[in-house]
């Protein structure tokens, strides 16, 4: 008879307890985003993998030496990287400089194999999340900028 | 503070200069009856709409809030669309028994429904066995339930009626009994008198301890009668689909919808009326002005907020708990509510004679 007391008021009180956890719950705020009222001012996460893209600096140029070590590590075949051989103008030799760095957003699943290899971090992600296009060869962009060339290092490397 | 008697007086009135009493008589029932059943309607769109809104809010989310201010028209969208979809003939089916009872379910709570005390002087019909009236009408779902389940031809529908067949009718008890104990403090059956006698101080700070734990049993076994929340078992929808309703398409499946949300509004109406005043508003003996200050609060504010206290109280129950197993929940009505509420029947007749 006394557990049986005692039973219920446990139980009372372990409910009470299970109410004041679902309340705390209801008075937290809320952080669901509301997507496309908040378009402009939402910010992304700073490592969040939007977008692959070529930094350039003021003077139009970039870090890209079309190694293509990219390309190789790319598992699905993502990232195309086409060069072409131009005459060095300190040494006359013949080097390899990049033509075209063609990215295919389509088949990119985003595992950032290519940001990791590369080693002049030519490349980086950016957090632009919109990609939607009614095409799909819209999808595969063109990296590097119009008439853009290799950054010439200052200082060793 | 205002009494809508005027009004209906001066309705009535106007009928009778112009037909004979019989017609009169005729014109009042359409009319009130129209004025029911829309308002019956619209609250449950409301409720459905509140529900799914605290629902979200208790899971940490937003909820509805695109269609329409704050997705306020997002419930009449489903409405819209539950109209015209198609009713699904069902194979081997008993056609007759299956159209009726969804009718049998929402007739039951409108029923329910009609006899509530809203404001002052708004009352469709004022019985003097209105608790008892109350009780016997709400439990005529039980029926619709059962013959819904019986009628549909499957093993879950059946599974959900039974369920909810013992569940409905073992909780109608201590339903009864906890109301009992109020109609033992007042001393009548009639909804307008008991809201009336409240009108010093509410029966659950009147009736002292008692009525407190009356009020919670109420709300526990009103609770486990429409069906939600950690009572949920009749339509468990782990293991059963959608219970009772699993085979209904379109508006008979929104008949059940409706009835189990506005018997959520009728069960929190009652408690409202028996423990907390009704459209009284709350009155402290000896506080002339507070309670002159209280008077100025219209009374459809006094049964709303109420009732809206009533219903938050079993949403914020049914987004906390899981849901019992059989066993469990008839050990809780056999072995803890109704002895409980015997002996406050008892706890509660001590204090009245004394």
């Amino acid at each position: 008879m006394i557990r049986y007391i005692k039973n219920i008021f446990l139980g009372i009180y372990c409910l009470l307890q299970g109410m004041y956890i679902s309340m705390l719950n209801m008075i937290r705020p809320k952080v669901t985003e509301k997507y496309p009222e908040n378009r402009g001012r939402k910010e992304m996460m700073e490592r969040f993998r939007g977008l692959l893209t070529m930094p350039h600096n003021e003077q139009n140029e970039h870090k890209c030496t079309a190694c293509g070590i990219c390309m190789i590590n790319c598992p699905n075949g993502t990232i195309q990287v086409i060069s072409r051989k131009e005459p060095d103008e300190a040494t006359g030799k013949e080097k390899r400089v990049l033509d075209r760095h063609l990215y295919d957003l389509g088949s990119c699943t985003f595992c950032a194999l290519c940001t990791i290899a590369c080693p002049q971090d030519a490349i980086a992600w950016s957090p632009v999340f919109e990609h939607t296009v009614f095409t799909r060869n819209k999808l595969v962009k063109q990296l590097n900028r119009e008439g853009s060339k290799l950054e010439v290092k200052t200082g060793k490397s | 503070m205002y009494s809508f008697t005027d009004i209906t007086h001066w309705i009535d009135r106007l009928l009778r200069n112009s037909m004979t009493d019989g017609w009169t008589l005729f014109v009042e029932f359409i009319l009130i009856g129209a004025v029911i059943m829309v308002a019956y309607a619209l609250l449950a769109l409301f409720l459905i709409y509140v529900e799914r809104r605290v629902c979200a809010w208790f899971q940490c989310r937003i909820g509805p809030n695109r269609v329409g201010p704050w997705g306020l028209f997002q419930t009449g969208a489903d409405m819209i669309k539950i109209l015209l979809k198609e009713l699904i003939r069902i194979n081997r089916a008993d056609r007759f028994l299956f159209r009726l009872a969804s009718f049998m379910v929402i007739i039951g709570s409108i029923c329910t429904f009609g006899a509530l005390p809203f404001v002052k002087g708004l009352q469709a019909i004022d019985f003097n066995i209105g608790v008892f009236y109350l009780l016997a009408v709400s439990s005529l779902g039980v029926v619709g339930i059962l013959l819904a389940g019986w009628s549909s031809n499957s093993k879950y529908t059946m599974i959900g009626a039974m369920r909810s067949g013992a569940q409905l009718i073992s909780y109608e008890l201590s339903c009864g009994l906890s109301l009992l104990a109020i109609v033992i403090l007042s001393g009548t059956m009639q909804l307008s008198e008991i809201v009336a006698q409240q009108s010093e101080m509410w029966f659950i700070f009147k009736g002292h301890v008692p009525a407190v734990i009356a009020f919670v049993i109420y709300l526990i076994a009103g609770h486990a009668e429409t069906n939600r929340g950690p009572f949920d078992l009749p339509e468990a929808e782990s293991e059963l689909t959608a219970g009772y309703h699993t085979e209904y398409s379109g508006i008979q499946f929104g008949f059940f919808y409706l009835a189990e949300y506005m018997n959520m509004f009728i069960i929190a109406a009652i408690a409202s009326t028996m423990f907390l005043g009704g459209w009284m508003p709350l009155h402290i003996p000896g506080w002339e002005g507070f309670n002159r200050v209280m008077d100025y609060i219209p009374s459809f504010a006094w049964f709303l907020g109420k009732t809206g206290f009533c219903i938050f109280l079993a949403l914020w129950v049914r987004w906390s708990f899981p849901r019992l197993r059989i066993d469990q929940l008839l050990n809780l009505e056999w072995k803890v509510l109704m002895p409980i509420s015997l002996v406050n029947i008892l706890l509660m007749a001590i204090t009245v004679i004394l």
